[in-house]
């Protein structure tokens, strides 16, 4: 009877990652896990990037089928470019958003991925966009994904909040993705951080000895 | 096997035959799909549960109250299977009060906790329970023991449960910290409730809380228009 709660026809396949999006005044901070598990049994990789580059300022993090998300990704990566090269200036995010969602959305009946994509464009500052699996594209403000996700819902409403500074966004990311790999077997590793603004993009890795640690660790 | 498809209300649309002609929750069972939480303070323990029950989409009782007595200084929080949980701790309570009248005192918090061990393992195939068991004696003080699905025992802490409990781990690691004393430790639990009720669709209603020490039980309703508000975003 136990194992209902694991069945994944009723738990929903996903891939066992956490990944989340975060907006800040002035930028957007997109992180991971780094753990990649086979049937959550055995932990294939330890430093593994979720978090990938699909244009000099925006990124994206899978959720679903590695697999899928992967040809997802690397179809978008050459209809963005593209596409950058006929606008001749950099794609906004919502471009790089609507393509995923309209590979997903067209072959709904095949894959099984979604994605989170965050950047930053001169039009609309910062930005964080969800494609979902069956191809429905939102934007929010804050937003989580992955196996992982569940257990950090209650932290991220609590404690996110609109215009923080970017050190409080780290810090806000790194804990929320301490406490998902502290709770979900299949997340875990070190928490791989991008923060990008105007400015540039700046990578933060976080070792998993250095990660925040709470009361009963 | 027919009993099983009963026990499993996601897979009996599946089943049965007339599935337009009457509402979807006339065939599922009655369920706590919930979500409580107990956390032990110097003095006592401090309890608290949403108030939804169940029956597929449709809320049964929004009103719930899942923080049920077993003894005088001693409750459980019920989360699973309405009917099996009501069972058990009609069971229980009368064994307790037989063992404090042989006993002539107080029975302990472990006792109780042991009894809701015995019957969820025994049965643990046929139930569908997850017991919170917090109270206080004069031996331990407050005391908070899970009984999870399966039927295993384990003092905690703190302690959360039910379908909403997953939506709050995070929140519940990262601010509880041991030496809380009584008001911080209810508005831990009322803050964490909220959270779960605002994610988990088969939480909701009121918070109920209850506080539990030498000096008795005091009960707290917090309404729906009361409850802390968070930036939604």
């Amino acid at each position: 009877m136990e194992k209902l709660c694991t069945d994944p026809r009723t738990r929903g396949v996903s891939t066992g990652t956490t990944i989340l999006a975060a907006i800040f005044d002035g930028g957007v901070v997109i992180g991971s896990d780094s753990r990649a598990s086979i049937g959550g049994e055995y932990v294939s990789s330890k430093t593994i990037n979720k978090v990938i580059q699909v244009h000099d300022r925006i990124f994206c993090c899978m959720a679903g089928s590695l697999a899928d998300a992967q040809a997802v990704i690397k179809a978008a990566k050459f209809h963005l470019s593209f596409h950058s090269v006929q606008m001749e200036s950099p794609p906004l995010v919502i471009a790089a958003a609507s393509v995923l969602k309209d590979l997903c959305y067209k072959n709904k009946e095949e894959l099984q991925a979604g994605f989170l994509t965050a950047g930053w464009d001169k039009k609309n500052g910062p930005q964080v966009y969800v494609v979902s699996l069956g191809g429905m594209l939102i934007s929010q403000q804050v937003t989580i994904g992955g196996s992982g996700s569940t257990f950090i819902y209650g932290y991220v409403d609590a404690k996110y909040k609109p215009n923080m500074t970017k050190e409080e966004c780290l810090q806000f990311a790194t804990n929320a993705l301490a406490l998902a790999m502290g709770r979900d077997n299949v997340s875990g590793g070190v928490a791989h951080l991008v923060v990008i603004t105007e400015k540039g993009v700046e990578h933060v890795v976080v070792p998993g000895d250095k990660l925040p640690r709470f009361h009963d660790e | 096997m027919a009993a099983s498809s009963v026990m499993m209300p996601y897979f009996s649309q599946q089943v049965s035959s007339k599935s337009d002609m009457v509402p979807d929750w006339t065939r599922q069972e009655v369920s706590t799909g919930t979500t409580i939480m107990a956390v032990e303070y110097d003095g006592g323990v401090v309890i608290g549960a949403d108030s939804r029950t169940t029956t597929g989409a449709y809320i049964a009782n929004r009103v719930t109250d899942k923080l049920t007595r077993i003894h005088d200084r001693i409750y459980c929080c019920r989360s699973g299977s309405a009917a099996d949980t009501q069972a058990i701790a009609e069971v229980v309570a009368y064994q307790l009060g037989f063992h404090s009248i042989e006993l002539d005192e107080p029975p302990l918090v472990e006792t109780a906790a042991n009894l809701f061990r015995a019957s969820c393992y025994r049965y643990r195939e046929e139930l569908t329970a997850g017991i919170l068991v917090a109270g206080w004696d004069r031996r331990k003080g407050g005391q908070v023991y899970s009984v999870p699905i399966g039927g295993m025992l384990v003092r905690q802490p703190v302690s959360v449960g039910g379908s909403g409990s997953t939506y709050i781990y995070g929140f519940m690691d990262s601010n509880y910290k041991p030496g809380l004393n009584k008001d911080q430790c209810m508005e831990l639990t009322a803050t964490a409730l909220t959270l779960a009720m605002e994610r988990d669709g088969s939480s909701g209603g009121v918070v109920r809380l209850a506080s539990i020490s030498e000096e008795g039980v005091e009960r707290r309703v917090i309404l729906g228009n009361q409850l802390p508000k968070f930036s939604t975003h």
